[in-house]
């Protein structure tokens, strides 16, 4: 039923990290959600959340294993909102580089690579992984208008610190999907992405104390949003 | 600019919070979730509840606590002490828990160390090296809080589980840990130069100045801090749910024991540190120092 008050928020479960962290952090903001891995249930369900840690080359691996991959897509394509988290978001761009080369989604024209030889101001190596707080900004050369309204990240304020573990990073094809950046040692890498209702983050924000929290906030608004949309175009049809 | 980390560090026996000096003769201090919630709302970057007696008993009793802190408290958390299996770390993880901490059972299996991080990724596998130093000044591994010898140099065995898929390494200096003399400066350097995996130096911090030598000079991406931030609290804050009548807190008290211990809160530890030319980050509400 597309008029129900309360959406369904499923969680996608493939086997690759610990996700109940995911669902405690929905909770916190106000949304109960479900962890699945049936197609059926993804596809009713009014919002997504694609988490996950680990390797890129063995996620595609268990969702073409479980004939998760179409069933995500058909997902996305129904306009639906997704947020995807560390690996999840590295999951939606066409291929990566870790391991070897992988395809990933390919809902997002783009390439996951590697931290490489990098290195502090003052010449020093830094570690790989990133397990770190950092911090996330808005783009420099942005208009007067605030570029985090209306996005997953409206009324966090610039350079706010959110939890990374990551080896890896996106490089979009087309970086006007980057909402966030982010620098490690010299590389500046895009840390938040929204893509018509696709959003997705490089850092945790389930592990990112009030900050983090208040992305699930947003991330509801949008999947009520989207319900009444959809709920509105259901009545007018009928 | 790399942020290093602030963990607070909770030894835990049975349901309560505990401490102890090279890590024996314990102290009851509290209840591990208050005091966990707390150094949340504090800005601690990331916490550690280590099971002081499960190794020693085989038994472990953090799963309830687990669950009632990761209701409320929304960093990472690392977990650890008698982890022996894959299912043992399914459970804590479930329960939770973000990370797992283990020695004992990468010890006795290096080869767990390698299946543990295929499972459940590398960055979700912190193993535990408690080091000794002895008298010919070699540094040795030890497990079960320092009691057994494992027989393994500690810079060989880092590089291991590195090799291994580590994602991190929980690095205890046993001669320093709760005696206020600082860190071990030379054993932290050395370790987190020889891998390039993040190294969490813990044990011995007394004074502000020690964290920033453990940063500066050991090298550490991160320090694991006790005594000087549980005293803080139970010196000057009160918490909800009284532990006052569980805690035997009076020790506290007699100077001459805890001396060497700054009582300090945590944001001021990082005031501190910024202040000192370490980068950390401050939580929401607070002034946003950056580089």
């Amino acid at each position: 039923m597309v008029n129900q008050t309360t959406p369904k928020i499923s969680i996608v479960d493939y086997g690759m990290g610990n996700i109940l962290n995911v669902k405690r952090a929905c909770a916190a903001a106000g949304m109960d959600s479900g962890v699945t891995s049936h197609k059926s249930e993804i596809l009713e369900s009014d919002a997504l959340i694609l988490p996950g840690v680990g390797a890129f080359g063995d996620a595609m691996y268990m969702l073409q294993k479980m004939d998760l991959i179409p069933v995500l897509i058909d997902f996305i394509n129904s306009g639906k909102p997704l947020l995807g988290i560390c690996l999840g978001m590295q999951l939606l761009m066409s291929m990566s580089f870790e391991f070897g080369e992988h395809k990933g989604l390919n809902i997002i024209p783009g390439s996951v690579v590697i931290f490489d030889k990098l290195r502090d101001k003052s010449g020093r190596n830094l570690k790989v992984p990133q397990v770190q707080w950092n911090n996330i900004y808005r783009f420099k050369n942005q208009t007067s208008q605030d570029p985090w309204k209306g996005t997953i990240l409206e009324g966090i304020k610039d350079y706010e610190y959110m939890y990374f573990v990551h080896s890896f990073y996106i490089i979009p094809d087309d970086f006007s999907v980057c909402v966030s950046q982010t620098r490690y040692g010299n590389i500046e890498f895009c840390s938040g992405l929204q893509y018509n209702n696709i959003f997705a983050c490089q850092f945790h924000p389930e592990k990112s104390g009030s900050a983090g929290l208040m992305i699930f906030c947003n991330f509801k608004k949008k999947v009520m949003q989207n319900l009444k949309e959809r709920s509105n175009s259901f009545v007018r049809k009928t | 600019m790399k942020n290093i980390r602030i963990i607070p560090r909770l030894d835990i026996k049975g349901p309560n919070l505990v401490k102890g000096i090279h890590l024996e003769g314990l102290r009851v201090l509290g209840k591990p979730e208050s005091f966990a919630k707390y150094y949340y709302q504090a800005g601690a970057d990331e916490l550690i509840y280590m099971d002081v007696v499960a190794s020693l008993y085989g038994r472990n009793s953090l799963l309830p606590i687990i669950e009632k802190t990761a209701k409320e408290v929304f960093i990472p958390l690392t977990v650890g002490g008698g982890l022996r299996t894959i299912n043992d770390i399914n459970a804590v993880l479930r329960a939770g828990a973000d990370k797992v901490s283990i020695n004992t059972a990468a010890v006795k299996n290096p080869e767990f160390i390698r299946k543990a991080a295929r499972k459940f990724g590398s960055s979700t596998i912190v193993v535990s090296i408690e080091a000794i130093k002895q008298p010919d000044g070699r540094y040795l591994a030890f497990t079960d809080n320092g009691r057994e010898h494992t027989g393994l140099d500690v810079f060989e065995w880092a590089k291991r589980v590195f090799e291994l898929g580590a994602g991190e390494i929980l690095l205890t200096s046993v001669d320093k840990e709760g005696t206020g003399l600082g860190y071990d400066i030379e054993l932290t350097q050395r370790v987190a130069e020889s891998v390039t995996i993040p190294v969490i130096a813990c044990g011995g911090g007394g004074r502000l100045e020690h964290i920033r030598q453990i940063i500066v000079d050991g090298k550490a991406d991160a320090v694991a801090i006790s005594s000087m931030i549980h005293y803080d609290v139970i010196a000057n804050h009160s918490l909800e749910g009284d532990f006052s009548e569980e805690g035997n807190t009076e020790y506290l008290k007699s100077e001459q024991t805890f001396s060497r211990v700054t009582p300090v809160y945590l944001q001021d530890i990082k005031e501190f540190l910024t202040n000192n030319g370490v980068a950390c980050r401050f939580p929401v509400g607070c002034e946003v120092f950056n580089g």
